[in-house]
Order: C-alpha cells, then structure tokens, then sequence
C-alpha cells in the first residue's frame, strides 16, 4: 500500500484547541521542508462516531488512520480534549511541539517526496 | 450573603461537605472553580489555581468543583477526585456536583471557570484564571497578560471594583447529563493564541 501523504486532524468543536494545533502542524511541515504534506480535519462530533474512529481526543494525528502520538491505553473513545504531556511533564491540551515534529519527521522526512 | 440560589451544600472528596454560605461567611471574596480532572485546560491551570488558594488561604474563601457527567467522562469519577485529594492536588475543598444542579445556577461554560464573589455574594469576576494556560512566560503570547483572578482579589480585598470583571474562559466544554442537555452550547470558542 503506498504511504499516503497527508495527515488527517481529527477534531472534536467542543474544544478549543484544533486552530493552534493545525498551526502547530502546519509550521512543523513548513520547517521540515514537507510541502506536498496536505492536512485534512475530520470533525467528530458524537460519541458514535468518536467509538468508530477510536477517537480519544481532539487534537488526534493520523496518517493512513495510525497515530502519528500513540495515546495512553487507558485513554476512553469519547468527544473530550486530549490531554497531552509537554517535555518538562506539564499537562498541555496540544502536543509537545518537538514530539509531534519528531513524529512527523519520522513518517515523512525519509520518504520520497515525489517532488 | 450568598444568593439563595447560588448557595449550595456539596459533597467533598475527602469526606464531609462544604456549604458555600458557611466557607464565604465574614470573607471579603469567595472563589469557586468549576474544574474537573480530565480536561487538558483544567490540568494545566490546576497548579497556577492551587497557587492562587495557598496564597490568599487567610482571606479568600475557596472551593472547586467537578460538575461533569461522569458517565461521559469515566475521569471525572467521584473516585478519581478522592485519589486526586488524597494524593495532595488540591489546596481547597474540591466537590463533586453530581447532578449538575449547581452548575446549571452558575453557568459555567467550560472547565476551567472561575467566578469571585465580592463580600455581598455579588459576582465581581467570571473567566480564566489568567492570561494563559501553558507557562507563566509564555502569557504574553495572547497579548492581554494578566494574573486575572489574583488582579480581581487584590482589588476586592483593597475594597476597590475589580478593575477587569469578566474574561473569556478558555477550556473544555461541560458535558451535561441528559436532565441538563438543553445548556449545551456547541461549539467552544477557538483558542486563538
């Protein structure tokens, strides 16, 4: 199958925090050089739907529908914000930036862009 | 004197309850945090509140509270706030509104919100606890840096109008139980710093 190149935002409008986390994903692929990385947001908006996607929380990253963050195991399905743990341990409604930037290096950066 | 219908008597993790009117009696300000232990806003915040409590402990009436229906929210269990006490995350009372009763009187819009009672029971501020939830050095990212909730209580306790009486209140929106469904409100304002 081949490697999709797009993440996928999924989003849940009872919490704030997807604007500074699409910025926060969108200036990590502008540093990392990955332009031809699209960014799509899903908006889940009931619990159903958050149970089909196994959803634990907005922000959520997925490319081809794997976490781009593994969540806590002991993390429900639900419509909630993600709790996410910031480098120093702080709780944070986004992710560490450097986390996600690894994560997103780590699937895009030594793959071929196409370009 | 508290309002009639802003007064309660709520259980506390921990044991016991805790009556409004009996912990703002003869203070010049009373706070009450609707907070919970699942949402990222309130966790974040939650050291910087407990600060605020520990601080103004001699003056200031203080009390928290989970009002979030547990059912949709297994985190917000009467059993995960009396871990959380036990373990010494909270400086104040921390109560369990179960049947949102006390909430649907207020009208909290998320969690974290904040709301100061002045010495009449009147409310003299309602909104985040400051100007940012992430770090301290990091608040004048939004652009309107602020100890919020310490600016309306040193104002109150110098016996001057709280200079800034209402902010935005940034964090998870309350999930309501079925007898409370009709205070959903939808989309939460973006988080826009």
């Amino acid at each position: 199958m081949s490697e999709s190149r797009a993440i996928e935002l999924l989003a849940w409008s009872g919490c704030p925090s997807h604007p500074v986390a699409e910025r926060q994903l969108r200036g990590i692929l502008g540093e990392l050089g990955l332009h031809d990385v699209s960014v799509a947001t899903s908006w889940i908006e009931d619990d159903a739907t958050a149970e089909e996607r196994r959803f634990v929380g907005s922000p959520t990253f997925r490319v081809n529908d794997e976490e781009l963050i593994p969540p806590d195991p002991s993390d429900a399905y639900g419509l909630t914000c993600r709790v996410y743990r910031l480098s120093d341990g702080r709780f944070s409604p986004t992710p560490d930036p450097e986390q996600l930037r690894d994560a997103v290096a780590a699937r895009f950066a030594s793959a071929p862009s196409g370009r | 004197m508290i309002k009639a219908d802003l007064d309660f008597t709520l259980p506390a993790a921990g044991g016991g309850a805790v009556s409004l009117s009996e912990i703002s009696a003869g203070r010049p300000a009373t706070v009450v945090v609707f907070t919970c232990n699942h949402c990222p806003y309130s966790r974040a915040w939650h050291d910087r509140i407990q600060d605020v409590a520990r601080d103004y402990a001699n003056r200031v009436g203080f009390v928290q509270i989970n009002c979030n229906d547990a059912t949709k929210y297994p985190k917000d269990s009467f059993e995960t706030m009396e871990q959380r006490v036990a373990a010494g995350e909270f400086a104040t009372p921390y109560l369990w509104d179960e049947s949102q009763e006390v909430a649907r009187a207020w009208g909290p819009k998320v969690t974290p919100h904040v709301f100061v009672l002045d010495a009449e029971g009147e409310i003299a501020y309602e909104g985040a606890p400051d100007g940012y939830h992430g770090a301290p050095e990091l608040r004048e990212w939004r652009g309107e840096p602020g100890q919020w909730l310490r600016e309306a209580l040193d104002d109150l306790l110098a016996y001057r109008e709280v200079a800034r009486p209402r902010t935005e209140p940034i964090g998870c929106s309350i999930r309501w139980n079925e007898a409370n469904a009709d205070l959903d409100q939808g989309p939460s304002p973006a988080e826009l710093w």
